[in-house]
C-alpha cells in the first residue's frame, strides 16, 4: 500500500519539522524543559521515519540512545541548573554568532549530501541477511577504522568530563 | 467465523491484531489489579496478618461455601480499590506546572503497556502467532520503550514544583539510567549465543539448546536485580522512599492520577517478568515434553502454552512481591556503587567471556 506509507511519511515529516521548530522557538513557553520535551518528540518522529524506511534497528537505537538516555540527561541537567527567567532572556552576541555559523555549516553539509546522493532507494529494498547483521558487518568490516576512532573519541570525552568534575586531582 | 476466510490478508491482519491488542490490554489490566491484591495478601502473610478479607458484593450471600471463601481471599478487593481511586477527590495544588503535572501519570503508564507488544506469550492459536508485533529488533524495542518510562517520573517531579517530588525524580533519573546500562549489557551475551534480536528466535533457541538461565546465570542475576531498580521496587525504591522524601515523585498526586503511577509500577513489573521469562526461562516452552517444546499443533496445546507462560510470569511477580517485604531499602550511594562498580564490570566481563567461548568452540 504505497499511499498509506506516503501519508505516514508526510505526517511524520511535518510533525518532525513542527516539533523541531517548537524546540527552538516556542511562542507559548520559554522554559528550557519544554524545549527539551519537544526535542524528544522530534526524535520520536524521526524514529518513525526510520521505521518507514524499514530501518527498524536504527529506529530502536534512535529511541534508546537519544530519547531514552541523552535527552533524559539533558533534562536532568536543565532541572538542576534551574535558570532564572532573566538569565534566559539574556542573549550573548558571540554565542548567537557562533550558533548561526555552525547552523550554516550543518545546513551546507546537509544540502551538499542531498545533492550528491545518487537515489538508489528504488532498488535497495530489504536486505536478505537481516539489517542488524548487515549493519554490524558494515561497521566492523569495511568501516572499522572510523568506528574505532569514534569510540576512542567518545572515551576521551568521557575521561575529560570526569577530569573536569574532579576539583582537586591530587 | 467462515466469513473471515474471504477477507484479504491485510484486513485479517488488522482484525487479528486489534483482537490481540484488546485481549492483552484487558489481561494486563486485570493482572495489575490482582497483582495489587497478591501484594497485599503476601505482605500480610509475611507480617503475620490476615490481609483484605471483608469486601463482599451483595450477591455473595446467595453462594454457599464458595462465596465466603472468595471474600476471605479478597477476590473482590481490587474492584473496591479501583472504585475508591475513581471516587476520591482529585486535588491539584495551586503551585504545580499544570501541563506536566497532568502529562506525567499518562507518560508513566503508556511505555509500560507498549512493552508487552513484542512479547510472545504463546506459540500459536490456529495459524495466528501469539505475539502482537513479531519485530526483528524485539529486545531493542523493549529497551527503547522502557527507557522512555523515565520521563513520567522526571516530569512528575518537575511538574509538582515542590522539593520532595523534585528530589525523588532526580534520584530516579540517575538510578534508572545507571541500571539501564547494566541491564542492557547483561543481555548482550544472549544475542551472542542466539545470533538474533527477535524474541521468538530466542525462545526457539532455548527450546533447542536449554534455557538461558542455566547458560547465562550471571546475566540472569544482573537482569533480575536491575529490573528491581528499573521498576522502582524495594530494595531500590529510593525515588519514593517514605522515610526521607514523604512519597517521592508522587507526593503531590491524588485520586486517579496517583492510581496511574501505581498502575504504571505494576504494569512495569509485569513487563519485566514477561521479559525475564522470555529471555531466560524459555518463554512458553517446557523442556523434556516435545508437545510443549514445539509450536502448538492444536488449539488446546496453544492454550496450554499461554498457561505455561503465565505461570512462569506469576512466579516472577511473586518474587518481586516477596523481595519487597523481606529486604530493607538500600542507601543511595550503595545503590549507585552496586550499579556502576559491580554490575557494569561484571556484565562487561560476561560479554567478553561469552564471546571468547563462542569464538573458540564454535569454529
Amino acid at each position: 500500500m504505497p499511499q498509506f506509507t506516503d501519508l505516514f511519511f508526510y505526517a511524520l515529516a511535518g510533525l518532525t519539522l513542527l516539533f523541531g521548530f517548537l524546540t527552538v522557538l516556542n511562542p507559548l513557553s520559554r522554559s528550557p524543559v519544554t524545549s527539551a520535551m519537544f526535542l524528544v518528540l522530534t526524535i520520536l518522529c524521526m524514529a518513525g521515519l526510520f521505521v518507514l524506511l524499514h530501518a527498524f534497528f536504527l529506529a530502536a537505537v534512535q529511541i534508546l540512545v537519544y530519547a531514552g538516555a541523552v535527552m533524559v540527561v539533558f533534562l536532568f541537567v536543565i532541572m538542576l541548573l534551574d535558570l532564572k527567567a532573566d538569565q534566559r532572556r539574556h542573549f550573548n552576541k558571540i554565542a548567537v554568532g557562533l550558533g548561526g555559523l555552525s547552523t550554516l555549516a550543518i545546513a551546507g553539509t546537509l544540502v551538499a549530501s542531498i545533492v550528491k546522493t545518487i537515489p538508489v532507494s528504488q532498488t535497495a529494498g530489504r536486505l536478505a541477511e537481516g539489517e542488524t547483521k548487515a549493519l554490524g558487518r558494515l561497521l566492523f568490516e569495511s568501516h572499522i577504522l572510523p568506528f574505532e576512532i569514534l569510540s576512542v573519541l567518545l572515551l576521551v570525552a568521557m575521561v575529560g568530563a570526569i577530569l573536569i568534575t574532579k576539583k582537586d586531582l591530587r | 467465523m467462515e466469513a473471515i476466510n474471504y477477507l484479504n490478508p491485510t484486513a485479517q491482519m488488522i482484525i487479528f491484531s486489534a483482537l490481540k491488542i484488546g485481549v492483552v490490554f484487558g489481561v494486563v489490566m486485570t493482572a495489575v489489579a490482582y497483582a495489587v491484591l497478591v501484594e497485599r495478601k503476601v505482605s500480610a502473610w509475611i507480617q503475620n496478618r490476615v490481609g483484605p478479607n471483608r469486601t463482599a458484593p451483595f450477591f455473595i450471600n446467595y453462594l454457599p461455601v464458595i462465596g465466603p471463601l472468595l471474600v476471605r481471599l479478597g477476590i473482590f478487593q481490587p474492584a473496591a480499590d479501583g472504585l475508591k481511586f475513581l471516587l476520591k477527590e482529585d486535588f491539584t495544588p495551586s503551585y504545580v506546572r499544570k501541563v506536566y503535572f497532568w502529562l506525567a501519570p499518562a507518560i508513566t503508564v503508556i511505555p509500560a503497556l507498549l512493552t508487552v507488544a513484542v512479547i510472545p506469550f504463546g506459540s500459536n492459536l490456529g495459524s495466528e502467532k501469539m505475539v502482537i508485533a513479531d519485530l526483528n529488533v524485539g529486545i531493542l524495542y523493549t529497551f527503547g520503550i522502557v527507557s522512555l518510562g523515565v520521563y513520567g517520573i522526571v516530569l512528575a517531579g518537575y511538574g509538582s514544583n515542590s522539593k520532595y517530588p523534585f528530589l525523588g525524580s532526580i534520584r530516579s533519573t540517575a538510578q534508572m539510567i545507571s541500571y539501564e546500562i547494566a541491564m542492557g549489557m547483561s543481555v548482550i551475551p544472549i544475542f551472542i549465543l542466539t545470533e538474533s534480536l527477535n524474541l521468538s528466535d530466542i525462545i526457539r533457541y532455548q527450546a533447542e539448546n536449554g534455557w538461558m538461565i542455566f547458560k547465562q546465570p550471571l546475566a540472569f542475576v544482573i537482569f533480575l536485580i536491575a529490573s528491581f531498580a528499573e521498576t522502582n521496587r524495594l530494595p531500590f525504591d529510593l525515588p519514593e522512599s517514605e522515610s526521607e522524601l514523604v512519597g517521592g515523585y508522587h507526593t503531590e498526586y491524588s485520586s486517579m492520577k496517583f492510581a496511574l503511577f501505581f498502575l504504571g509500577e505494576y504494569a512495569n513489573m509485569i513487563a519485566s517478568a514477561a521479559m525475564m521469562v522470555t529471555l531466560f526461562l524459555g518463554g512458553w516452552t517446557l523442556p523434556f515434553i516435545d508437545a510443549l517444546n514445539l509450536p502448538a499443533s492444536s488449539l488446546l496445546l496453544g492454550l496450554i502454552h499461554i498457561g505455561v507462560f503465565f505461570a512462569k510470569m506469576a512466579f516472577f511477580m511473586i518474587v518481586f512481591i516477596w523481595v519487597r517485604w523481606m529486604l530493607p531499602r538500600f542507601r543511595y550511594d550503595q545503590l549507585m556503587d552496586l550499579g556502576w562498580r559491580r554490575f557494569i564490570p561484571l556484565a562487561l566481563a560476561n560479554i567478553v567471556v561469552t564471546a571468547l567461548v563462542v569464538a573458540l568452540f564454535n569454529n
